[in-house]
């Protein structure tokens, strides 16, 4: 198939071919099952782990193998929601836990904690939400009480992804109420930690092979030497790693989009109706057309923000809620077109399509959503000629 | 623990086409991979060297130069040390001179093999003369059928399947084994695996190298002579009942089987 040249190093396309063979063979004959029975895929990301497919974005030091390029990442999560995000949010939701540690971590916390993620050995989970505190993160309830050399952390955490299948967790609470958001501290905490407990596991209309579940704090005590970076400092970490993370995401709705197009073009070349394969309607052919496009436009746009990214960059919260926000609405576009073209098989489970129209909807809330991107676009955008006007 | 994988290239496909004037197979166009079946052998091996740290695997093909493909695919899911038996000697070898190969090639080995494994056939000749054969030359207990394996001090407990049973035997190590499908899922290549793979040069070993007797290899050396090779003409015949409840069928099955007197 013809493919746009997006000048990916050997690695990327290494990463790529490999992620494209695993996910054909080990996750699509299973992804209906999971998806049907929400089980979690425990042996898929144990398998990736020795394949050392989990350490792709964890630098060489501890563990993993990224030098610098953060491509080969992003394509392994895309390659892998080709097939099925409910597969790589589990993926991707470890690195979303480990983006605190790498960005605001000390040397210590990055040795102990990383290497196990970048050998799959051990999986993270990233706890920002709560019942009250959805997009805005200042109804933040759990609170974590310096005593001794210990932080006694008490509250609940909502729709954690991961929530009792990971073992290393970054937790927000709040330090000092009065400080509001710069009030707000970032916790490694251990599963098995005394007064850490999980709630219930949630039914959800998608990626249900993903655990989401909630985290329950009551006097958990967690060592000082747990605390990411300063006190007062966890409200940056939380920023900073959805700057870098929300690509990840249109990573996975471009992958989804690209599952659920070759899906619908393959059915519109074999399903004939008026005597010839539906394609040959202009009317359908048109709309496979705006597909195709939407899906290369948003991977191009998606490409670009990580090598602005990796290209050192300071300011970028922009376009990552752009990405973010463009590629899902494409994955939500093009998987309900899909549907449409597979027409009643398609609204069946025995079509892939149904599950990825379902799977799609996640993409444009959670890591924000996507109203909240474009908030911080339009903020952006604001603070930007009111700088030029000047 | 040092244990030999013998692994073969073949064409992907389980549709050996035939040239039906040379009776030879058709291999142009045809990607290669690994015989399947030294797919499952090898994934034994390497879960055996996760169980028993220490253990040494080591790839050994006999082919032509690209053959070195699966020799790097080996070392890509974990092998350690790899030997390409590769010279114009060899050419046209048949099962028994290939046996003879190979031997030399593992009784030349440095530390002795504990432990050889083959693919139950390969997919391309079907022969399962190989593995058989190798254990001859070297003199040492085979397992054919293998699919299950465990290492306890110099014994191996191993279990075999067959079309219509289950056996398992002990069996003093050094033994050679033969592996089926049913023995495991075969492990993909890791990251680092393949990246060493690639940085690898595979120096061929010659005929020389190993001591082969030049009377025992190739063409020449070969007994077999291939008379004929045709495809068979598929099954025809046969009864099927279909749409009825299950029992109903069910019954119609014994009954059938109880007419010609089979049960
Ligand atoms: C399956 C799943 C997995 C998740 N995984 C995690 C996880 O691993 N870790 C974690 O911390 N969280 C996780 N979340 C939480 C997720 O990030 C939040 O659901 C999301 O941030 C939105 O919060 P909310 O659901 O409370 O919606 P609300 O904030 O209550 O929003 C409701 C609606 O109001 C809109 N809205 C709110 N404020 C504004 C505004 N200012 N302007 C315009 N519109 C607005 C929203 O866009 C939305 O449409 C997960 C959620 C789900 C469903």
């Amino acid at each position: 198939m013809a493919e746009l040249n997006y000048g990916l190093s050997e690695l990327a396309q290494e990463i790529r071919s490999m992620m494209r063979e695993f996910a054909q063979t080990r996750v699509k004959p299973v992804r209906a099952e999971l998806d049907e029975n929400g089980q979690f895929p425990t042996e898929i990301l144990r398998e990736m782990g020795k394949m050392d497919l989990m350490g792709l974005y964890i630098p060489v030091e501890y563990g993993g193998t990224f030098e610098g390029d953060s491509l080969p990442n992003l394509i392994a999560v895309e390659e892998l929601s080709r097939v099925c995000i409910g597969v790589s949010v589990s993926y991707a939701a470890t690195g979303l836990g480990a983006d605190p540690i790498l960005i605001g971590g000390n040397d210590d916390q990055k040795k102990k904690y990383l290497p196990p993620l970048a050998s799959g050995e051990k999986l993270a989970a990233y706890a920002l939400t709560e019942p009250n505190a959805g997009s805005d993160v200042s109804g933040m309830r759990t609170t974590a009480v310096k005593k001794g050399d210990t932080y006694i952390l008490n509250g609940t955490k909502q729709w954690i992804t991961n929530g009792g299948e990971a073992d290393i967790y970054t937790v927000f609470a709040v330090t000092d109420k009065a400080r509001g958001a710069r009030g707000v501290s970032a916790f490694i905490v251990e599963k098995g930690t005394p007064g850490f407990s999980f709630g219930k596991k949630e039914n959800k209309l998608g990626i249900r092979a993903s655990a989401t579940r909630e985290l329950i704090f009551e006097d958990c005590a967690v060592p000082a030497e747990n605390l990411i970076g300063r006190e007062g400092t966890g409200f940056i970490w939380a920023m900073k790693t959805f700057d870098v993370s929300r690509p990840g995401i249109a990573a996975q709705a471009v992958g989804l989009a690209q599952g659920a197009l070759d899906e619908a073009v393959t059915y519109a070349k074999v399903r004939e109706q008026f005597g010839r394969p539906i394609i040959a309607n202009q009317g359908l052919s048109w709309m496979l057309a705006d597909m195709a496009t939407q899906v290369e436009a948003a991977r191009a746009l998606t490409y670009a923000v990580v090598r602005t990214i990796d290209s050192g960059a300071k300011d970028y919260s922009k376009f990552s809620a752009m990405c973010k926000v463009y590629a899902s609405d494409v994955a939500m576009q093009v998987t309900t077109d899909a549907v449409q073209v597979l027409g009643g098989y398609g609204y069946m489970k025995e079509y892939p399509v149904e599950k990825m129209m379902r799977d799609a909807k996640i993409l444009q809330i959670y890591e924000g959503t996507n109203q909240i991107q474009r908030d911080i676009i339009g903020l952006a955008l604001n603070k930007e000629y009111a700088a030029a006007a000047r | 623990m040092h244990i030999v994988v013998c692994v073969k290239q073949v064409p992907n496909t389980t549709q050996v086409r035939i040239d039906p004037e040379t009776h030879t197979l058709v291999r142009d166009g045809v990607e290669s991979v690994m015989n399947p079946f030294d797919e499952n052998a090898l994934e034994m091996a390497l879960q055996l060297k996760e169980k028993h740290p220490g253990t040494q695997v080591t790839a050994l093909t006999m082919g032509p130069p690209q053959a070195e493909a699966v020799l790097k695919e080996a070392v890509g899911r974990g092998a350690d040390q790899v030997m390409l038996l590769c010279d114009q000697a060899f050419a046209g070898s048949d099962t028994w001179a290939t046996s003879y190969a190979l031997s030399r090639a593992i009784s030349q080995m440095a530390p002795p093999p504990d432990l050889v494994l083959f693919g139950k056939q390969a997919i391309d000749g079907d022969t399962a003369q190989v593995g058989p054969g190798v254990a001859d030359w070297l003199n040492l207990p085979c397992i054919t059928y293998a699919y299950g394996i465990e290492i306890d001090g110099g014994m191996a407990t191993v279990q075999r399947s067959f079309e219509d049973g289950y056996e398992t035997l002990e069996v003093a190590l050094p033994c050679a084994l033969t592996v089926v499908k049913e023995a495991n899922v075969p492990r993909m290549a890791s990251l680092r695996g393949k990246m060493a793979a690639r940085k690898l040069t595979i120096e061929p070993t010659t005929a020389a190298a190993i001591g082969a007797d030049p009377d025992k290899i190739g063409l020449a050396a070969s007994p077999t002579r291939v008379m004929k090779i045709f495809s068979p003409p598929p099954k025809t015949g046969g009864v099927m009942w279909q749409g009825e409840e299950p029992a109903a069928m069910a019954r119609k099955l014994v009954e059938a089987l109880r007419e010609r007197q089979l049960i």
